[in-house]
């Protein structure tokens, strides 16, 4: 069974199961294991993914120079204007601020950046030290929002409190206060719909945008891509919230449904299939016939154009092996249904943050054998990569690497891709990058390892 | 200029735009220049992680590195149970010959006690022979170019015995890439040399593709050769703008009497002649026929470039060390260093600067400690036409038209970063080319224009 032979590593093997041969419930959603390698980042990370996209914010770092230095625009998110949101801001601080506390000089560092920025929002980024000297943000925050009269939001982001889940959360939370209406203001609701959980990366919030466009649908704002202040405080007015990345954004629209009656179902526009149900999801939730009619055509129109070149695509990919490796568990499923249309199987999957349910769908789509776990490390995902035979591996930066020294191609499939995965335009482009990895000549050469004496080893 | 002034040594509410990492980057960087050797990072899991994403990217190899991953637990009641897992784990994994421990703010924040946890570690397992090096390297206590020296020195306090007189030259680099570093002993070995490089990561950071694949790579100075460094003929150090409290070298010449001999990295003609004037002074060798062809071959392409070069106005920035050498080099080119920065805040750089740029045409604009908002400023001021230093600097093309030859460290948004070679003769010959091939794309790309619309149009 491949989780006695998962390693040397107690610990982790509740967290690998092969679909088929147990019956064991997959572990997920708690704290990497100390010296597992985890491939996970913190809370701070979790919660700058979430909120940096918002592009005429500044964000704000308070901690020592790391953690800003680390995430200075590093991520593809796309702006249609404001450009604050790539800069790292950070309040650099120093020992002697850990001693004496950086409270003071948090204040001096809102107060040069409203001079120099004038925004309408500031986030306060909280950091693991941040958490221990106790400066206190709330009060901090408070005053600096009176004196510049604009929005500062504390983000309790402290790298220690939890995973990356934890900063998704401090996200939501942060994100939950800004859209909250003044106590006199009265939420007059129109028809239009919140995009929870894209984050505008290469222009994929764009993408989605033109596709609700030609569907009569209208979009009130994108959580978080390409989003800016005044559109986020509109949020409550919205009918409906459509959510993609649920990892991140689950939470955010359990409290909207909560607090401003409005209801939420999940889509994801990774992949012809799950771009197709999920047009169909939004219209049907809306309830115009005139909506469920531009669908259905505008799905006819777009499969049609995209079909024939994804078919090319699958002659030549059919009967390869794909292995995942993902952020979010919504993306792990899409995938799953995606390498299907290209003829591929998945033989490994797993996340760093997929919760529960995600892993039950999970189970339910792949094939038996396929093993499925949460929270790997390098040494777990090159042991059943190799036992499994992947042709491919997706994944994000650091896995890249380990794909490419083991000879497996790579799909990049992170917060960093320079160009659109999602809609059909972006199933056209990862059935082509499927293509221009795992059918590349470099792998020919490969079988040629070695050349001793004048005469090339095929061995 | 004349004196360390507030002009450009300073203490500021907000760093925007960091021009450094953090402490525990640097130590890793080290580490990852030991043979066979592993390295924890005391602290919340993501900083591992996000220093493990850059130098991946950097580098374009796998690496592992684990975290003691402190939770909420961990840092109220502290981290021994976390760290002796990690230990435990990481072993158990990696069966490493070496563990490197360096902290992060959390811990260090917490005041976690490493060194009597990994004794007391080593005494409960029975292995007491078994080498954990432990740095303390919190992020607020200086930038990733210090934290690479201090932990050298670390491992050298911890490992280096007082052994016999042998007749090797210790060779202690900086952060250089995998190509410089095997250009360096591509010389020693011309030279007839004997050596140890320290540290080695030429190998371990830039493998070649083999199979199978293994967890741990070759290369790295060897532990036998560490320990031995205490008997060595001399120290040549490339560090003359470190202070001696982290210097590895000074560690060596106070302790075991190690002559030692503190030089710029060898870029250029006068930084590389000083590297071998100071082999064949300990030595007593000769300079190979060869080397002294590479010499020529130098001379007669400087006088190829140099109207072209004249005609370069630059912005030099990143970790001391480089920028020292970089900064001289231009000099002795007649590319003018109109602006020179790092956001470190090493002590001897200014000096070593003052005297470098002394008898330029113009003043040069020196920022130490400084963020890439006041270099791209000052560079913009300053009209300059090339800058010369690590990926961070892309805003200088894209918010100032500044074309950037990419150098040091972190490269990444190109490949290659590990094979730029710009170290002695041959290496200086490379740099300079790519000098000025960049300031003459720049004139071919628009002199036509420029002329059309600054003559004709005008006439």
């Amino acid at each position: 069974m491949a989780e006695n032979l998962a390693g040397t590593i107690a610990e982790r093997d509740g967290f690998i199961v092969t679909k088929g041969k147990n019956k064991k419930q997959l572990q997920c959603d708690t704290d990497s294991s100390a010296g597992c390698v985890s491939q996970r980042a913190c809370v701070y990370c979790g919660a700058r993914v979430v909120l940096n996209p918002i592009t005429d914010a500044i964000h704000l770092v308070h901690g020592p120079i790391g953690c800003a230095s680390y995430t200075w625009d590093i991520r593809g998110s796309l702006s249609s204007g404001a450009e604050l949101y790539r800069n790292s801001f950070s309040t650099d601080l120093k020992e002697q601020d850990i001693i004496f506390g950086g409270a003071k000089k948090l204040s001096a560092a809102i107060d040069g950046l409203m001079e120099k920025y004038q925004a309408k929002l500031v986030f306060v980024y909280s950091t693991c030290i941040v958490g221990v000297i106790g400066d206190d943000l709330e009060a901090i925050c408070s005053a600096a929002s009176q004196k510049h009269n604009i929005a500062v939001i504390p983000v309790e982001s402290s790298g220690f409190i939890g995973n990356k889940s934890a900063g998704y959360r401090a996200a939501g939370d942060a994100l939950l206060r800004l859209i909250k209406p003044s106590q006199s203001a009265v939420i007059e609701k129109n028809n239009s719909i919140n995009y929870l959980g894209d984050f505008n990366l290469a222009g994929e919030a764009w993408i989605i945008q033109n596709y609700l466009r030609q569907m009569g649908v209208e979009l009130n704002v994108t959580f978080t891509g390409d989003s800016r202040y005044t559109a986020l405080k509109s949020a409550p007015k919205a009918k409906l919230n459509i959510i993609q990345c649920a990892g991140s954004m689950i939470y955010m629209a359990g409290k909207m449904e909560e607090l401003y009656q409005i209801p939420y179902i999940q889509i994801s526009f990774l992949g012809i299939e799950d771009t197709a149900t999920s047009l169909r999801k939004i219209a049907a939730a809306l309830g115009e016939e005139s909506m469920i009619a531009k669908a259905e055509a505008l799905i006819a129109k777009e499969t049609q154009r995209v079909e024939a070149i994804i078919k090319g695509y699958r002659t030549k990919l059919q009967g390869k092996k794909a292995a995942i490796f993902v952020g979010g568990g919504f993306k792990a499923i899409s995938l799953i249904k995606q390498f299907r249309e290209i003829g591929i199987d998945v033989v490994m999957i797993g996340t760093q943050t997929g919760r529960k349910e995600e892993y039950e769908t999970i189970n339910d789509l792949v094939d038996d054998g396929t093993v499925i776990l949460d929270d790997a490390n390098p040494a777990e995902l090159e042991k059943f990569m190799m036992e499994k035979g992947a042709n491919l591996l997706v994944g994000g930066v650091k896995e890249r690497p380990l794909a490419y020294k083991l000879g497996i191609a790579f799909i990049d499939h992170n917060h960093d891709r320079k160009h659109p995965l999602s809609g059909f335009e972006g199933a056209v482009n990862f059935a082509e990058e499927v293509y221009s990895t795992v059918c590349s000549p470099v792998w020919n050469s490969l079988a040629k390892l070695r050349i001793e004496g004048g005469v090339t080893d095929h061995g | 200029m004349a004196e360390k002034s507030k002009d450009n040594v300073y203490y500021r509410n907000v760093n925007e735009n960091p021009c450094n990492m953090c402490m525990p980057m640097g130590g890793i960087l080290a580490l990852k220049g030991i043979e066979q050797s592993m390295v924890i990072v005391h602290g919340s899991q993501g900083c591992s992680t996000y220093m493990r994403r850059h130098i991946a990217e950097h580098f374009n190899e796998p690496v592992d590195v684990g975290s003691s991953s402190l939770n909420e637990k961990g840092t109220i009641y502290g981290g021994e149970k976390n760290l002796r897992q990690a230990l435990d784990n990481i072993m158990k994994v990696y069966h490493p010959a070496l563990i490197g421990i360096v902290t992060t703010c959390l811990a260090e924040t917490i005041g976690e006690d490493i060194e009597r946890i990994t004794g007391q570690y080593l005494i409960d397992r029975e292995m007491e022979d078994f080498p954990i090096i432990t740095a303390s390297t919190p992020g607020y206590g200086g930038s990733h170019f210090e934290g690479y020296f201090f932990t050298l020195r670390r491992i050298l306090m911890q490992l280096a015995e007082a052994t016999e007189k042998n007749n090797k030259i210790n060779i202690i680099i900086p952060n250089m890439s995998p190509a410089d570093i095997r250009e360096v002993k591509r010389i020693l070995a011309l030279m007839q040399i004997q050596y140890v490089l320290y540290p080695d990561f030429s190998n371990t950071l830039d493998r070649p593709f083999a199979r199978p694949y293994t967890k741990m790579s070759d290369g790295g100075t060897k532990l036998a050769d560490i320990k031995s460094m205490g008997g060595a003929l001399a120290t040549i150090q490339m560090g003359v703008t470190i202070e001696d409290a982290i210097s590895p070298g000074k560690y060596l010449e106070e302790e075991f009497s190690v002559p030692l001999y503190n030089i710029a990295i060898p870029i250029g003609v006068e930084g590389t002649d000083a590297f071998f004037n100071t082999l064949v002074a300990i030595t007593g060798k000769t300079i190979p026929e060869n080397i002294k062809q590479e010499r020529g071959r130098l001379l007669d392409g400087m006088i190829d470039s140099h109207k072209y070069n004249f005609q370069g106005r630059s912005v030099i920035f990143g970790e001391p060390e480089m920028v020292y050498a970089v900064t001289k080099t231009c000099v002795e080119n007649g590319v003018f260093p109109a602006v020179v920065a790092t956001g470190s805040q090493v002590g001897k750089l200014n000096e070593l600067l003052i005297a470098a740029v002394a008898d330029c045409p113009e003043k040069s604009k020196i920022l130490i400690e400084t963020d890439f908002s006041h270099i791209v400023a000052a560079s913009k001021e300053a009209k300059v036409n090339i800058g010369i230093g690590p990926s961070d600097g892309r805003y200088l093309t894209e918010k100032g038209d500044i074309s950037l030859v990419r150098l040091g460290f972190p490269i990444h948004d190109r490949v290659g970063g590990q094979r730029i070679l710009s170290v002695g003769y041959t290496g200086t010959m490379m740099f300079l080319d790519r000098i000025t091939n960049t300031l003459l794309e720049n004139k071919y790309k628009s002199y036509r224009s420029s002329m059309y619309e600054k003559f004709y149009q005008q006439s």
